[in-house]
């Protein structure tokens, strides 16, 4: 079992208010506010974003790689999200895009969307080979796959085993480099262009593999900046896409599902959504879906966090661009590698952070006591103790992190009975003195 | 067994967005306690079709759930209809569910049959006009 509980999603203490907005949103319970301060249980969080989101006061934010970490390497390689291509207006060919990132710093530029049109061959490969359990949930999403880690067990298996395209466009891309420049492996570096923190962390702490082939993921946001007045001062642009309309449609929800070309499938974006389906998917309510896309953002990645343009302008935006692209693939042939180099390498396995003890009489006592507490408790998820609902507090007194007078409630009805007893005591020494008197 | 936990639902009758929000609760439950993700799946179906069931036939009833270091065991009560020939309601594909049921996506007939494959004993007792008891167990490897 993995231990590093790297996140990108963390906490400015200075800017947190300890208002109960993240402990609400959170979809693993992974937030408590301790001394008016916000705290990230580190071994739930699935590092979605909704925090991020959600905090009025910007406490949230995603540790990314800094743009000038590229330049510690020799020859930089640029992926690009399919998700960047929403974020500018009136955007007409993607190798405006391209063109600006090599304008900024990067040596070359390798399309996420062409590595995702490779794992949707992959897929279909896989299918054909019958080497997959249905329904298929794809493994594009980091967040969805940690979700599905802390909450699902019994859903790991039907995770599509083949790295997300980012992993795949960063092996190509060093391969590629590798064969055109003759440099080493280290001296080759490979920065994801990221709408979100889930991306990030996968990049530091990853899924399916030892190692991830991507040295950083600079965020959306911070590119931004520079890349919009790159791309307005390109005076003649090489021609660089590699990538169909399959493959860029891959940035809204849908997308992986229509490149695979499967009808009976479900795409489900937006965390509480996907909590739902996932719920469903486990209790066999939907026998007859064969494909489930899963992304943790509303509208998918173009919804990222990260992302700069409203998400649902982004989807706009992705549509229009995908219409005018003329072919599905650009590049028909599958390249030059192994699908065992863009199959997981490691298992994903189940990391059971919701359990009260190791030992199961012990948890099984922890759990009357919290039944018990639980009962005691006013049932109106206030989140003024600090916790998001009365069962997660009962929770914590029973694992020792919270006391059941965190509850605003309780203290107010025991500081109510201390008062109503102090009245009493004083009553009765006013009667015993007036009878010595 | 003196460690035990136990578990009481109410389940309301003709109320199909309602339904399933006991099992999920004793889904919730069994992975804090730690028990195996199959067994906890397991349980979390039979109990769902269960749940289902007393929805579609006898306008709700109680669950009860014991959950010990060994077994799980879901007791389903109702006072519905009862089932006149528990042989016949095993089999597959036989349903009684009202075509309101059917047309919601019910009534496939495989309620009795799943649950008892998904569990290690299923016991039903029933009688027309009284109600219907189903005790089930999963034993935990």
């Amino acid at each position: 079992m993995e231990q590093t509980y790297f996140h990108s999603v963390t906490l400015e203490k200075e800017k947190c208010m300890g208002c109960i907005n993240c402990i609400k949103r959170c979809p693993t319970e992974a937030i408590r506010v301790r001394n008016g301060k916000a705290r990230i249980i580190k071994e739930r969080c699935i590092d979605c974003g909704e925090c991020i989101r959600v905090c009025p006061y910007h406490a949230k934010k995603a540790v990314t790689e800094p743009f000038d970490k590229i330049f510690d390497y020799q020859y930089k390689v640029a992926l690009p999200a399919p998700s960047l291509y929403g974020q500018f207006n009136q955007l007409e060919d993607i190798n405006i895009v391209l063109n600006g990132l090599k304008q900024i710093g990067f040596d070359a530029v390798y399309e996420v969307a062409r590595a995702a049109e490779i794992v949707t061959i992959a897929t279909k490969d896989l299918i054909y080979q019958k080497k997959l359990a249905y329904p298929i949930i794809s493994s594009a999403c980091p967040a969805v796959v940690r979700l599905i880690r802390v909450r699902f067990p019994s859903l790991i298996k039907n995770l599509l085993p083949l790295l997300s395209p980012m992993d795949v466009a960063a092996k190509l891309a060093k391969k590629e480099a590798q064969e055109k420049t003759g440099l080493p492996l280290h001296k080759i570096g490979a920065f994801f262009i990221t709408p979100c923190a889930a991306k990030v962390t996968v990049t530091k702490d990853p899924l399916g593999q030892e190692r991830s082939y991507v040295d950083g993921a600079i965020s959306m946001s911070d590119i931004y900046m520079k890349l919009v007045p790159a791309m307005n001062k390109l005076k003649v642009t090489e021609n660089l896409v590699r990538s169909g309309l399959k493959g860029v449609g891959w940035a809204n929800s849908g997308g992986e599902a229509y490149a695979l070309g499967q009808d009976e499938y479900i795409a489900v974006d937006g965390i509480d959504n996907v909590i739902k389906v996932l719920e469903a998917l486990e209790d066999e309510q939907l026998p007859n879906i064969k494909f489930v896309e899963a992304g943790a953002c509303v509208g998918g990645c173009v919804g990222g966090p990260l992302a700069v343009e409203n998400g649902f302008v982004a989807e706009t935006k992705i549509k229009l661009l995908t219409k005018r692209l003329t072919s599905y693939e650009m590049e028909k042939e599958f390249p030059c590698i192994g699908l065992e180099d863009i199959s997981f390498s490691k298992p994903i396995e189940y990391l059971p952070v919701m359990k009260l003890d190791n030992d199961i009489i012990e948890a099984m006592k922890k759990m009357d006591r919290l039944e018990t507490i639980y009962e005691s408790l006013p049932k109106i998820d206030c989140g003024s103790c600090g916790a998001p609902s009365c069962r997660a507090l009962a929770e914590d007194v029973v694992r020792g992190f919270g006391k059941e007078m965190d509850c605003v409630h309780k203290l107010r009805e025991r500081v109510f009975d201390l008062a109503k007893e102090m009245v009493d005591i004083q009553e009765n020494i006013s009667a015993f003195e007036k009878k010595e008197e | 067994m003196e460690n035990a936990i136990k578990l009481h639902y109410d389940v309301a009758g003709g109320d199909f967005i309602e339904a399933g929000t006991a099992s999920g609760n004793v889904k919730k439950v069994l992975s804090q306690i730690g028990i195996d993700p199959a067994a906890i799946r397991r349980a979390a179906i039979a109990m769902y079709e269960g749940e289902i069931n007393m929805v579609i036939h006898a306008n709700g009833g109680t669950a009860d759930v014991e959950v010990t270091n060994a077994y799980i065991e879901i007791v389903l009560r109702d006072s519905g209809p009862g089932i006149k020939d528990i042989n016949l309601a095993m089999q597959a594909g036989y349903s009684t569910a009202s075509q309101a049921a059917r047309d919601m996506g019910f009534g496939a007939g495989m309620g009795l049959p799943n649950m008892k494959s998904y569990t290690d004993e299923m016991d039903i007792a029933s009688e027309v006009g009284v109600g219907t008891t189903v005790t089930m167990r999963i034993y935990f490897k």
